[in-house]
């Protein structure tokens, strides 16, 4: 076809309509997409949003930059003795803690979505249920990607030298990012009930705040009261913290990767179904 | 081969908190025809286009799409239909292009392939210019006209399209009714929801006038137009103060008349243009001094006045039954 040079003028309007007839008439209906190809197509939706507004990157990860360079200066040495050393405890942790909160942001985004006649026309077409939502996770599994990789650049600026090398570090990495897949889902199903984006994120924050602070993500768990150790040791975040320190030290727990793979894998059996139901019933 | 009829729909009902949307909707529309379904906001057209579509299910009442049961075979009907919602069904946040390759990619097209649909649909809907940008910054007729080359992608057997003018200026009106026109000399099967009885009058083979959630009258909009009077005389006075006698003449004339809420209109059903001419003449010879007049089509407001007495008010509009619908879920 010949591109004749672009005009801002109208074309007339037989030209006009004898392109549109010919647009709505020359495309036969292909076979059906597949689930993997629907899914992974609203991943690359997602990363095209990221594309066009990068910003929205450094909500994610301005606050746990911020949480490294002020718990490691101001609280590193009274914690830990050392700056130096509490970088290579607090490290790993704050990598799970910035990743973890990225999670919340997938249940935000997917209440926006639902305030936009968008998901409409997902709802119309012939495709497998769950793909938009298994795919915005795919897509959003790249920004924790991106969160966590943040965190363990300026860990090396700093001074953080894990004895594993690059491939524990890769391996923790991948880990707290299925871990994060997981329990994305149950933000997702926050998302699909609450009202605004707004009211999400509060509650999001509200749950995985305090879950966080109650690990051993900041502190090593035998100064605090019997309880609170218990609760902190059983917490599955502190034994997502203590394998990924481990596979960055060399010296990871199978039971610990276990545990953090059967809680991902127990997340998503449970909020999955309950998100891809809700997403279908609500208008 | 479908049956003749490309929408059958039977009793349908939609309740949101007590609200009957919908309240017992029949519809029978013909492959090939554009239907109009006409109402004011809130009278369930949204509604039922919605599940029509497959998107909501129905409390009671059955309907079959293209031969297939909107309920029982809801793939089968996602398959054949397309979509262009009230809120435009497009991304905002990506630009024309990818909102085009991506619904293309979803509906099973190889990439290659629904790059070069997306250039073809930009092409032919005057889009090509505005390819790249972000569709948050596109106009409402450029949105529109995107949202509705999003639904022919893969040729639909048939089209929903629920007020598809609404809020649009008139030039991408007429841009919009000239793609629904083609689409119909295309032979595709439309149904067309809308508040305006010209969009109705202009596109549609027929039409449905639904009212809380009812189908109130439905015929062909001649037949609809003759039952409530073909038009009427509409009167502009200079002088506000000379309504008074302005309605005395016409009533002479033409009988019962309607005071607009503009205090220098008036305006009284009318058959036909000599009487028209007649009472214009007549209100001249009275001294009343005339700003403008016109023959118009009635409009949605006088068919409701016909048809149930009372005019199309402002009711809860469909974004409240969709919220309603929201504490159900």
């Amino acid at each position: 076809m010949s591109t004749p040079p672009r005009t801002t003028a109208r074309p007339t309007p037989a030209a006009e309509e004898a392109a549109l007839r010919k647009a709505l008439s020359s495309t036969p209906r292909p076979p059906r997409a597949s689930a993997l190809s629907a899914a992974l197509t609203f991943g690359w939706r997602g990363m095209l949003k990221v594309k066009h507004v990068p910003e929205q990157l450094l909500d994610v990860t301005i606050t746990p930059v911020m949480f490294v360079v002020m718990f490691t200066y101001i609280f590193g040495g009274a914690i830990a003795g050392s700056t130096g050393a509490y970088l290579d405890y607090f490290l790993p942790g704050v990598l799970v803690m910035s990743v973890l909160f990225t999670t919340v942001y997938s249940g935000v985004a997917l209440n926006t979505d639902l305030t936009r006649g968008v998901v409409d026309r997902f709802r119309s077409l012939p495709i497998w249920r769950p793909a938009p939502l298994v795919g915005a996770l795919l897509g959003d599994s790249v920004r924790y990607l991106v969160a966590g990789t943040v965190i363990v650049v300026l860990g090396v600026i700093l001074g953080f030298r894990p004895s594993a090398g690059v491939s524990g570090v890769i391996a923790a990495l991948a880990l707290v990012v299925v871990f994060a897949f997981g329990l994305s889902w149950v933000f997702t199903t926050l998302g699909l009930l609450m009202r605004s984006p707004n009211a999400v994120m509060n509650a999001g924050f509200m749950g995985i705040f305090p879950l966080t602070f109650l690990s051993n993500v900041f502190v090593e768990p035998d100064t605090l009261p019997s309880a609170l150790e218990a609760f902190v040791n059983a917490n599955p975040i502190s034994v997502l913290a203590t394998a990924s320190r481990g596979l960055m030290e060399g010296d990871a727990s199978g039971g610990d990767i276990a545990i953090v793979l059967a809680t991902a894998a127990a997340l998503t059996a449970v909020f999955a179904p309950l998100t891809t139901r809700l997403y279908r019933s609500r208008a | 081969m479908h049956s003749p009829l490309a929408i059958e729909a039977s009793g349908l009902v939609k309740t949101f908190g007590s609200v009957r949307a919908v309240d017992g909707v029949d519809l029978a529309v013909r492959s090939g025809s554009v239907y109009g379904v006409l109402g004011p906001n809130g009278a369930g057209k949204t509604t039922t286009i919605r599940m029509l579509a497959t998107l909501l299910r129905p409390d009671s009442g059955s309907a079959r799409v293209l031969g297939h049961d909107i309920v029982d075979e809801a793939t089968a009907v996602r398959g054949l239909v397309s979509l262009t919602g009230q809120l435009a069904s497009v991304d905002e946040d990506l630009s024309g292009r990818e909102n085009l390759v991506l619904i293309g990619r979803l509906l099973g097209l190889k990439r290659p392939q629904a790059k070069a649909r997306a250039e073809e649909l930009l092409d032919a809907f005057g889009l090509a210019d505005a390819a790249g940008r972000l569709v948050k910054h596109y106009s409402g007729g450029m949105r529109r006209r995107l949202d509705i080359a999003a639904s022919i992608v893969v040729t639909p057997d048939l089209m929903f399209l629920d007020e598809p003018t609404t809020g649009l200026d008139p030039r991408s009106r007429n841009q919009v009714w000239d793609i629904i026109r083609t689409f119909a000399a295309g032979g595709t099967t439309i149904l067309l929801c809308t508040q305006y009885l010209d969009e109705a009058d202009q596109l549609a083979d027929g039409i449905a006038v639904i009212d809380h959630g009812k189908v109130i009258a439905e015929g062909t909009p001649g037949q609809l137009k003759a039952s409530v009077g073909s038009g009427a005389l509409h009167v502009r006075l200079l002088d506000p103060e000379q309504r008074p006698e302005a309605e005395r003449v016409l009533t002479r004339e033409l009988g019962a008349v309607h005071l607009e809420p503009d205090p220098a209109a008036l305006s009284a059903s009318c058959a036909d243009s000599d009487r028209a001419a007649e009472a214009v003449a007549e209100l001249a010879r009275s001294n009343v001094g005339i700003a403008a007049f016109s023959l118009g089509q009635p409009s949605l407001d006088e068919v409701f006045l016909a048809l149930t007495g009372h005019p199309a008010e402002e009711e809860p509009s469909d974004e409240d039954f969709d919220s309603d619908e929201e504490q159900a879920a």
